[in-house]
């Protein structure tokens, strides 16, 4: 399988502002690719690069082996959905589907064809002749979905287009551009700012900051192995939590207050002894007990408990870190409870806190 | 089981449910009274006007100008439209109102197609240099017209239109250029730039967006822009007066060389009604379009 995407060197200056710089990409075919990162990352404006909506300052954007750098947006043989769905509001469900293909000169009775498969695939059939203000918002992004459907093109583009619905329907459109991806195949670049989409959605995640790819991978990969301390801390909820600390005895310990942890088991890179470094764990890798611990263990006490209902979040502070832990429901404990806390070191992230990238 | 229904008629006593509003409150006195006073402030000469355009002229002389006729007659109206003279001419308002009809119709239409698609481009195609020639449009409408008005007429002159009537159309399209841009950009920066993004990446081109998407989108705008148009461009007179001749005056001019005269008796009546029939049409455009033209000020004002 080739790459259908790939983004040779790109950047994008707004006069003196660089917002994205010197980008690579590539994103096989068939492949669900999420951009994830905060307000002002980039990650639109790349996509907006992508769909030839922006014109970029160097490099190049090829789009199944083309060169589609100077492209007009209808010739990169992509398909687009946004945000406020944008929908033509003057037109019907029916018009708003054909309005690309007739711009395209496509014969009426394939586009007929063209829509009749769209709706049947976004079970729209009832809505075609209905206006965009008679429809809800779910119906109103299934039918933008279908916009991008009809004109058949080999890679979707979403600008965030679940961030104006309500949660329940987005939890429901979310699982339904899942089984689309799996009953089409096509490309899919997705732009979003919430990490449950990301995670559940993508093939790859690539976490944005800065106009920069922080890191790209599998989604547990970078849930579990974070490259650095922003996407470690922008990625899960509540956040992991980092101890600030040093690595002792050659790197075979991190000494955090009082407390000398064995780094035994962490998967990683060469930890060597380094004055300053952060330790991350995830809420659901530390473990509280009420009596001490075999091995080290870190002592805190409980400040405040939250029941989340399938489980139940304790806020701690240990050697004057806020630490929050992630408990079984019958392990929730009064505020005000001395604890001791066992760190999971296999599942834990080392980062120097000079360089903030991961050992 | 007493007590507890005892306690509760007691709260229950105490006021309830929407709050009673008095009509002669002292609110309501000033705020009624204002608009009443503000109402007959208007409407009091335009009653003197029509009551005086049904008078005959010996009833005019009387000086009652508040009573109404008691002979109603029509002849002043149609005296005015048909037969009141400017100089050397008599056939009354009807060929200034001609005029102002070929001068009006197609400076709106020039007008208004050119300010749209400048608004247009200027938000959705921005260019190099966009935002200034917009800074500088915007000034033009800053700088007062008699500033202009010799340079105009040596330009027109040169393109050996002066005195014409496309003249006078070409001059009121740029004089119209300011306003109604800055109108329709900011009509159309309201419009959603992802509808723009969508067409563009469904194929349609500069105009397939202008006239597919954004026009079936903005027609309170344009009514809007109409009404400006039609009723600055009718009220006109300066323009009138410096760019055409006597034969092609509109019907501003010529209302004031009818009411100006000074040969002969003043002929009240058939003033009050020239000035009633100059003021007609935009008066209908109001009250024809007033709706709409509310809702496109108000969909404008949102964002700017």
């Amino acid at each position: 399988m080739g790459n259908s995407i790939e983004v040779k060197d790109l950047t994008l200056n707004f006069g003196s502002i660089s917002v994205l710089k010197n980008m690579n990409l590539d994103v096989a075919e068939g492949e669900f690719v999420v951009l994830l990162g905060p307000s002002g990352c980039g990650k639109s404006t790349l996509l907006n690069c992508l769909a030839g909506l922006l014109d970029i300052t160097d490099g190049q954007i090829w789009i199944k082996g083309k060169n589609v750098t100077w492209a007009e947006p209808s010739e990169r043989g992509i398909g687009m959905v946004f945000q406020s769905y944008a929908l033509y509001p003057q037109m019907t469900v029916r018009g708003n589907l054909s309005f690309g293909l007739k711009n395209a000169k496509v014969p009426q009775a394939e586009i007929d064809k063209r829509i009749a498969r769209a709706a049947e695939i976004l079970q729209i059939q009832p809505l075609l002749d209905r206006k965009p203000a008679a429809l809800s918002g779910g119906q109103r992004q299934r039918v933008a979905i279908g916009r991008a459907l009809v004109r058949d093109v080999d890679v979707f583009l979403f600008d965030e287009p679940l961030s104006n619905l309500d949660a329940k329907l987005r939890s429901e459109l979310r699982v339904e551009i899942k089984r689309l991806h799996n009953q089409l195949g096509n490309t899919m670049v997705y732009v979003t700012h919430d990490q449950i989409e990301a995670l559940t959605l993508a093939d790859r995640i690539a976490v944005m900051k800065g106009g920069v790819i922080q890191q790209l991978a599998e989604p547990l990969e970078i849930y579990n192995r974070p490259s650095n301390l922003f996407v470690a801390g922008f990625i899960g909820s509540p956040s992991m939590n980092f101890l600030k600390g040093r690595t002792v005895e050659g790197g075979r310990a991190f000494q955090f207050g009082a407390t000398k942890i064995d780094l035994a088991g962490y998967d990683g890179g060469a930890v060597l002894e380094r004055d300053q470094a952060i330790l991350g764990v995830r809420p659901e890798h530390i473990t509280v007990s009420t009596s001490p611990l075999s091995g080290p263990s870190i002592p805190a006490e409980v400040e405040i408990d939250e029941h989340l209902g399938a489980d139940s979040l304790l806020w701690l502070k240990a050697e004057g870190a806020n630490l929050s832990v992630r408990v079984p429901v019958e392990g929730r404990l009064p505020p005000g409870t001395k604890v001791h806390l066992g760190l999971d070191i296999p599942k834990a992230s080392l980062f120097d806190a000079k360089t903030e990238q991961r050992i | 089981m007493a007590d507890a229904s005892m306690t509760r008629s007691a709260a229950m006593a105490g006021p309830r449910g929407a709050k009673p509003r008095k009509t002669l409150s002292p609110r309501n006195i000033m705020l009624y009274g204002t608009l009443i006073v503000v109402c007959l402030y208007y409407l009091l000469p335009l009653w003197v006007m029509v009551m005086t355009s049904l008078k005959g002229m010996p009833e005019v002389r009387l000086g009652n100008i508040f009573s109404p006729p008691v002979e109603f007659t029509f002849q002043p109206w149609v005296k005015a439209w048909k037969e009141a003279c400017t100089g050397l001419n008599c056939d009354g308002l009807s060929r200034g109102f001609w005029n102002s009809v070929i001068i009006t119709v197609p400076s709106v239409v020039l007008s208004i197609a050119i300010a749209s698609v400048n608004g247009y481009a200027l938000i959705n195609w921005r260019f190099k240099g966009s935002d200034i020639f917009f800074t500088i449009l915007i000034f033009g409408s800053f700088i007062p017209y008699q500033i202009m008005l010799y340079p105009i007429v040596i330009l027109l002159r040169e393109a050996g239109i002066y005195g014409t009537l496309w003249g006078l159309v070409i001059v009121h399209t740029i004089f119209g250029m300011p306003i109604l841009t800055l109108l329709f950009r900011n009509y159309f920066s309201a419009i959603p730039e992802e509808l723009f993004k969508a067409a563009r990446v469904d194929g349609a081109g500069f105009w397939g967006i202008y006239f597919r998407i954004m026009l079936p989108m903005s027609l309170p705008i344009f009514v809007v822009a109409l009404i400006l148009q039609v009723t600055g461009i009718w009220n006109d007179f300066l323009f009138g007066v410096v760019f055409t001749k006597p034969d092609l005056y509109p019907m501003t001019v010529q209302l004031n060389n009818i009411v100006n005269s000074v040969q002969g008796v003043k002929e009240y009546n058939v003033n009050m009604a020239a000035t009633l029939l100059t003021g007609l049409v935009p008066l209908v455009v109001y009250f024809v379009s007033g709706k709409l033209f509310v809702r496109g000020i108000a969909a404008g004002a949102v964002k700017g």
